[in-house]
This record gives structure tokens, C-alpha cells and sequence, in this order.
């Protein structure tokens, strides 16, 4: 004993436990995570200082051109001609922003534009937000009375709808009403209090919907010839869209069906818009619609133009939807005719819900697509945003080297900011939906 | 239940409630309203013709076109027929698919496999290319190139060139013009021969393979066959084929192939946007491969390479075709754009005759017809594709 103690009075002897030193420089911090991820091996530095002299570079030019060389303030084109000015015309894009958002829409008008915005991003923010109640109540607001509002707002309403229009709208509605009618009370297929109360509905609305827009709300109107800009291209888009989604639905049902008929139909259609660039369908929208059409009937160039960006995403909107069918399990269908539902019960209740939820990410995909593709009815005549940026390239006021590039870098950085956000709320969707138990 | 069930037959239920008798009668209504539109249709197109004074029928095709095309593949001159514009046009739109394909393939996979670097620049590089070219549209690229990029390039006196052959400048593209002389169709026979070549070469090394386990250098020989022989033949046939390499003029380059601005610009934008969405693919085609697949083929003890070459790649094909060929359609679909800088590709082109002749009915079912019969030989390809690369289960 005495000889350890010794021993412990000559030798140190640590008592307690050091502490820990840090990591070593070459392998934490910075500099670690530079080691590790730029220049883990000599080629990969090589890589490493190429890409990154490419990527300040960029960079540098982007900057050098949109800030520093830039100008952003000025009257007319006399700013941005010069030595100085080798930069983005900001002034010009300042000068020409209201035509940019609104087209040619009245400057008096525009805060019509504006709530019709305000009151869609105030409807449309909650119904994003998985989070959130009431979706139920949001999503009739949006479907249903919020195009009707944008309709009124942005026309000013008052529409003069004449007797032959009202006959031909009552005869539509006859169309649908009485068949349902015939189901429910004659073949008792369908409940005949449900049928009942499904025509009422259907005529109530449209005569409702006829009835709002007939009435004056005091509001000047404004020809869609006018509307353009931004306003345009969202209009284009969000119509688009909306009105693809039931097509979609049908078309993609249709495709599934057992009926031979109905299945050739819908692959015919699919295939028919699928198969052709949307330009044809807008070629075809403008010039051969009309010759479609009784002889004397003409309507508005933008309603064309809807009716054609319509038609071709409401294929790819069947397509995306029917990837969503197909993922439904087939025992869910099963066990819903097993529970005695008929097929309309089994889709509105039990498969469709499943299948449009999974699908919210291919549905915010082909909105994207549509939303780029809207650029398109430029070409045919109507000034969205591009068109009306390239209108502005040629205004006398404003011709400098620079006016081309400042307004395409504009509508580019426009249409990059929406297309950007909406593509990483596709992928915060996805995130949310995934259920982690796929097989 | 009321239903009686008789021993030789169905239970008896009222006709309509019938699920045969229901799909006929939705069937027969379905094809009565398509019918009756479809008629209304026809009868209102007629009046409509009739009333603006245009017949319908496809004899103008003959008549002559009278506007001029900037850029041809076939002799196209203001004499020649509309026939002949529409066809300049379905030519110049295969040319412009043709070249965009394979520039963003090349781009596509390059940027696909950088986006998977190890290298967090080279990944972040890749990544930022492919956020924002995707998320810009086609049609403001497209300008972009046109009006911004293209028209800030030096003139042709100061045109840029590689190697002094392939010159740009703001006049488009000129590259070198084949002329071909005596006894040069030696050397495309040259190369089908070595083709042919290679194609054995492959089955009898394999054979080898199969037999002994020795391994023959098959890509490196085959390589040198296909550039060989064609160049043996060409200086043994001493040298049919000329370059016109184009000069610098004052004004303009003379010589060899313009290619149009237009075309460049459309070319430039069509292979960048496509390229974003194949990096995508392949990327998320490498990425289906299963982890385990490389690792069970070190385990074999393949190395790196051929694990990669033989295990992952063949079946991140799989995943990779499908999209890769529908990313093509679009290209060449979007390739109809360019109507809006004016190459005269189909559309571009078909748009003109209609405005000439006002032949809107027959002009639309002409762009319908061919862009149709390539998607639709497409999706055939991706049929046979598909069922020849599915995955052979038990």
C-alpha cells in the first residue's frame, strides 16, 4: 500500500477526466466542410474552382448588370442612352409597371383589379394551409361565388342578355333538368326527392348566375380587349385550370369505364389535345371556332381563346387524374359496392376523394405548365404579359439598347417567381401527403 | 326481398335497372350528342365557307405559294407551291427536333449527373441551372436568346469562331459545307459496312465471353472501326470530300451553311429548356435505383465502373426512357414557337398559307395530322419499349 502511495507522490496522476478537445480544423467548420465537400479529391478541386469562377461570374454580371450598372430612375429614353447606361432601364419599367399588371384596364377602374386579387390571395392563402379549417366553406367561396365576383368586377356585369339568349341558356337547362327528372320519377333510378332538389338546384343557380350578371351594379364596363398584362395572363391561367379540373375528372373517368364507347371517346379526346402543341389549339380557338359556330353568332376573342387553353389542359388534367385512380387500391371500390354504394356514390364519396388528394401535386404541376403556357396566346393577338412587355420595346418613348432585355428579364423574373413558389408548395404538398406506408 | 329467383335464369329486375341495358342507353346518348354536334358542326362550317367565298378542299396545295421562306432544306423558291412550303416546313421542324434532341440529351445527362456530385458546388451549380430554366417559360427564352443574347453578338466581321470554321455572330450560325465529289458515296457505304462491323464484333465477343471469360475491349475497337474505316476509305479515295469552310467578308461571312438566327435562337432555347426537365429525370432515375444493387455487385466484387455500367445504369434506363420520350414530344412540339420569331418550321410556315389562301379548316387538320402521327409513333415506341425492358417477374 505504502508503495503505491509512493508511487502516486512521484508520478501525476490524473484524477479526473480531461476534456474533450475539439475537432481537429481539417475536419469541423469551414474549413472541414470545404475539405470534405470541394475539394475531396484533386479533381474534384479542379471542378470545384471552375464552377465556382462560372458561378461569380454569373453572378457578377447578373449584378453588374440589374444594380450596379442599372438605371432606375429617368423621364424617357434619354436616361438610358449613354455611356453610363450599359445596365437594365429600370426607369422604363418603373414607367411602364400599372400597363405591365393591368393592360390597357382603365387607371380609374383599376382598384377593381386590385380587390379581385386581394380577396383571391385572402381566400386562396387559407384554403393552401393543410392547417387550417373550413375548407369546405373556402372551396365553395372559390369555386363558386369568387368567379362570379371576378366575372362582375372585372366586366362591370350588367350584361344585356336577350330573349333568345335566355331561351337558349332554358333549353340547355331543360336539357340536364328534365332526363333527371325522367330518372327520379318515371324509372325511380335516382330518389325522386334527390332529383327533386338536384334540379331545382341546377336551375336556381343558373338562373341565379344569369340574374347577377344582368344586374347593374353602377360599374363601367370594361372589354376584355382591354384587359391585359398580368391581370391577363392569371386570367388565362386560372380559368384554364379551374374549368380543366371537372372536364378532367370526367375525361378521366371516362377512360376508365367499361362502356367501349364512352372508354374510345375519352382516349380519343385525351389523345387529340395531348398529342398537338397548345399553339395549334389556340390557331384553332381564333380561326376555325367561329366557322364552328351558326352563322352570325361571334363572341369575344378571350372567351376563344379560354375555351381552347380550357380543352387542351383539361387532358393532361384527365391524365393526371387517372394516375390518381389507378393508385386507389381496387378493394376500395370493392368494398364500397359491397356496402351496396352505386358507381356516382362510390367516386364522390369514397374513390375520387383518395385519388384527388393524391394527385395535389400533379394538379400544382399542370398548373405550372399552364401558367407558362399562357404565354402563348400572345401569339394569337392578346396582350399578357409578354406581349405587352415587347409592346413596350417598341414604344418610341422609350427605344435604348437596353429596353429589349429589361423587359424580358422583367416577365422572366415574374413568371420565375410564381412558377418557383408554386413548384416548392407542389413539394411541401407532397411532403404533407406523404403517409410514409406506400408500397 | 320481392325479387324472385328463379332456378334457370337471373333475378328478374326492371329493364332499366339493368347494368347492360343502362351502358347501351349511355352509349347510344353519348354517340347521338357527338353525332348531332359533330353535324351541326359540319353544317355551320359549310354556310360559313360558303358565305366567305372559299372552297374547301385540299387543291390548293398546287397553287402557287408567291412569299419566300428564310431558311429551306429542300429548293424552295416564291414560284413554288403552298404544298411545297407546308412540306419545307414539317422538314425544318423534324431538323429543329432532330438537333435539339441530342443537344439536350448531352446537356440533360451532364447536368443530371452534376446535380448527384458529391461536389456541393458542381450539385449547387446544377441545381440552380435547373430551378431557373425550368421555371421561366419557353417562350420569354426564347426571346431572350432572339432579342437579347443573339442581336448583342459581334457582327459578322467580329464574329466569334471556334477553330475558324464555326463562326456565330449576329447573322445565326455558319458552319462548314460538305461538297461531295466523285465516288463519295464510298464512304457512307464505308460507314454502314462498319456498322455492320461492330454489331458482329460485339456478338462474337460476347460468345468469347460466354466460352472462356475472356473479356475483349469491344467499345474501344468498335470506336476505332467507326472512325477508322470511313477516314481509310476517304484518304484512299483521296479525299472526295470538300469542306467550304466560310471566310470573313466585310459585310457578311461567304461560304458554307448559314444557319438563320432565328434557328440558333430557337435551337439555343428549345435544347436549354428541355435539358432542365431531363436532368430531372435522370436524377431521379439514378436515384431509383436501390442502394443495395450497388452494393450487392461489390459485394460480387464488380469495381465501381462496371458496377455502375452494368448493374445501375440498366436499370435506371428503365425508369429514365419513359419521361426521356415524352420530354422529346415536347420538344418537338414546342419547337411550334418558334411562329413567334418566325422560322418557318411547320407552324410557322402553315400559319402563312393560312393567312394566303384562307384555307383555316384545312391548314389545322394538316398540323393536327403530322404532329399527331408523331406522337403517336412515339407512344408506339414507348409500347414496345415498355414491354420489352419490364421487369420479368415470377
Amino acid at each position: 500500500m505504502s508503495e503505491i502511495h509512493s508511487q502516486r507522490d512521484l508520478a501525476y496522476v490524473r484524477t479526473e477526466e480531461a476534456p474533450a478537445m475539439p475537432a481537429p480544423l481539417t475536419i469541423s467548420g469551414p474549413i472541414g466542410w470545404m475539405r470534405q465537400n470541394l475539394f475531396p479529391t484533386p479533381i474534384n478541386a479542379v471542378m470545384s474552382v471552375i464552377f465556382g469562377a462560372l458561378l461569380l461570374y454569373v453572378i457578377w454580371i447578373t449584378l453588374d448588370w440589374a444594380v450596379f450598372k442599372a438605371v432606375w430612375t429617368g423621364e424617357d429614353r434619354s436616361a438610358c442612352i449613354g455611356d453610363g447606361a450599359h445596365g437594365a432601364c429600370w426607369a422604363m419599367a418603373r414607367a411602364k409597371f400599372g400597363q405591365w399588371m393591368y393592360g390597357f384596364y382603365p387607371f380609374t377602374e383599376r382598384w377593381r383589379v386590385d380587390v379581385v386579387a386581394i380577396v383571391g390571395v385572402l381566400a386562396l392563402v387559407p384554403m393552401m394551409m393543410p392547417s387550417l379549417p373550413y375548407k369546405r366553406a373556402n372551396g365553395i367561396f372559390l369555386l363558386g361565388i369568387y368567379p362570379v365576383m371576378t366575372l362582375v368586377l372585372l366586366t362591370g356585369g350588367h350584361f344585356d342578355i336577350d330573349l333568345s339568349t335566355w331561351l337558349t341558356i332554358g333549353a340547355f337547362v331543360a336539357a340536364i333538368v328534365i332526363p333527371i327528372l325522367l330518372l327520379g320519377f318515371v324509372a325511380k333510378i335516382i330518389q325522386p326527392s334527390h332529383a327533386l332538389i338536384a334540379s331545382a338546384a341546377i336551375a336556381g343557380v343558373v338562373a341565379l348566375l344569369l340574374i347577377v350578371m344582368s344586374i347593374d351594379f353602377g360599374l363601367p364596363f370594361v372589354e376584355t380587349s382591354k384587359w391585359g398584362g398580368l391581370l391577363l395572363t392569371l386570367v388565362v391561367a386560372v380559368t384554364g385550370i379551374v374549368a380543366s379540373l371537372p372536364i378532367g375528372v370526367l375525361l378521366a373517368l371516362g377512360r376508365r369505364s367499361n362502356m367501349p364507347v364512352v372508354k374510345l371517346f375519352s382516349v380519343a379526346f385525351i389523345e387529340l389535345w395531348r398529342g398537338v402543341p397548345l399553339i395549334t389549339v389556340l390557331f384553332m380557338a381564333s380561326v376555325v371556332l367561329p366557322l364552328f359556330l351558326p352563322p352570325g353568332t361571334s363572341f369575344d376573342k378571350l372567351l376563344r381563346a379560354l375555351i381552347g387553353v380550357a380543352l387542351f389542359s383539361s387532358a393532361y388534367m384527365a391524365e393526371v387524374v387517372r394516375g390518381g385512380l389507378q393508385a386507389i387500391p381496387k378493394g376500395q371500390t370493392e368494398a364500397a359496392q359491397a356496402l351496396g354504394l352505386t358507381y356516382w356514390q362510390n367516386m364522390g364519396l369514397i374513390t375520387l376523394p383518395q385519388a384527388l388528394k393524391l394527385v395535389i401535386p400533379g394538379i400544382v404541376n399542370s398548373f405550372i405548365g399552364l401558367f407558362k403556357d399562357t404565354v402563348l396566346v400572345g401569339i394569337i393577338g392578346l396582350y399578357d404579359l409578354l406581349l405587352i412587355v415587347q409592346a413596350a420595346n417598341t414604344d418610341q418613348k422609350w427605344v435604348a439598347p437596353q429596353t429589349h432585355s429589361t423587359g424580358f428579364f422583367f416577365a422572366a423574373g415574374v413568371f420565375w417567381i410564381f412558377c418557383f413558389s408554386m413548384s416548392r408548395y407542389s413539394m411541401f404538398m407532397e411532403r404533407q401527403l406523404d403517409t410514409g406506408h406506400k408500397n | 326481398m320481392s325479387v324472385t329467383t328463379g332456378i334457370d335464369g337471373p333475378p328478374k329486375v326492371a329493364f332499366f335497372n339493368d347494368p347492360r341495358v343502362r351502358s347501351i342507353g349511355v352509349q347510344a346518348i353519348l354517340i347521338a350528342v357527338i353525332v348531332f354536334f359533330g353535324w351541326q358542326m359540319v353544317q355551320n362550317t359549310l354556310t360559313n365557307l360558303e358565305k366567305a367565298n372559299i372552297a374547301s378542299g385540299w387543291s390548293f396545295l398546287d397553287t402557287t405559294a408567291g412569299f419566300d421562306l428564310s431558311f429551306t432544306l429542300i429548293p424552295y423558291s416564291e414560284s413554288s407551291t403552298y404544298g411545297r412550303a407546308i412540306m419545307v416546313g414539317i422538314l425544318n421542324t423534324l431538323l429543329i427536333a432532330f438537333c435539339g434532341i441530342i443537344t439536350a440529351t448531352i446537356v440533360g445527362f451532364l447536368v443530371g449527373v452534376m446535380r448527384l456530385s458529391k461536389n456541393w458546388l458542381v450539385a449547387k451549380v446544377a441545381e440552380i441551372y435547373i430551378e431557373v430554366v425550368r421555371n421561366v417559360p419557353l417562350l420569354v427564352q426564347m426571346f431572350i436568346w432572339y432579342k437579347v443574347v443573339l442581336a448583342a453578338l459581334p457582327s459578322p466581321r467580329n464574329a466569334w469562331s471556334i477553330a475558324d470554321t464555326v463562326f456565330l455572330s449576329n447573322r445565326g450560325i455558319t458552319i462548314p459545307k460538305f461538297i461531295w465529289g466523285d465516288g463519295a458515296w464510298m464512304i457512307s457505304v464505308a460507314v454502314i459496312a462498319s456498322i455492320v462491323g461492330i454489331v458482329v464484333l460485339r456478338k462474337w465477343a460476347h460468345k468469347r465471353q460466354e466460352a472462356t471469360g475472356e473479356q475483349f475491349p469491344v467499345f474501344l475497337t468498335s470506336l476505332g472501326i467507326l472512325f477508322g474505316v470511313p477516314l481509310l476509305t476517304y484518304f484512299l479515295l483521296g479525299s472526295p470530300v470538300e469542306f467550304e469552310i466560310p471566310e470573313q467578308g466585310k459585310f457578311n461571312l461567304r461560304g458554307g451553311v448559314g444557319l438563320v438566327p432565328e434557328f440558333a435562337a430557337l435551337y439555343f432555347a428549345l435544347s436549354i429548356y428541355t435539358a432542365s426537365f431531363i436532368a430531372e429525370i435522370v436524377r431521379s432515375g439514378i436515384l431509383a435505383v436501390n442502394k443495395g444493387q450497388t452494393e450487392a455487385s461489390y459485394a460480387l466484387g464488380l469495381r465501381p465502373n462496371p458496377a455502375l455500367r452494368l448493374v445501375v445504369i440498366p436499370q435506371a434506363m428503365r425508369v429514365i426512357i419513359p419521361p426521356l420520350a415524352s420530354q422529346y414530344l415536347n420538344l418537338t412540339k414546342n419547337s411550334s414557337l418558334a411562329v413567334a420569331i418566325g422560322f418557318p418550321e411547320l407552324v410557322a410556315a402553315g400559319g402563312t398559307v393560312m393567312n394566303q389562301s384562307g384555307q383555316a379548316v384545312e391548314i389545322i387538320v394538316i398540323w393536327m395530322v403530322v404532329y399527331l402521327t408523331i406522337s403517336l409513333l412515339t407512344s408506339a415506341f414507348m409500347n414496345w419499349f415498355n414491354s420489352r425492358m419490364k421487369l420479368v417477374e415470377r
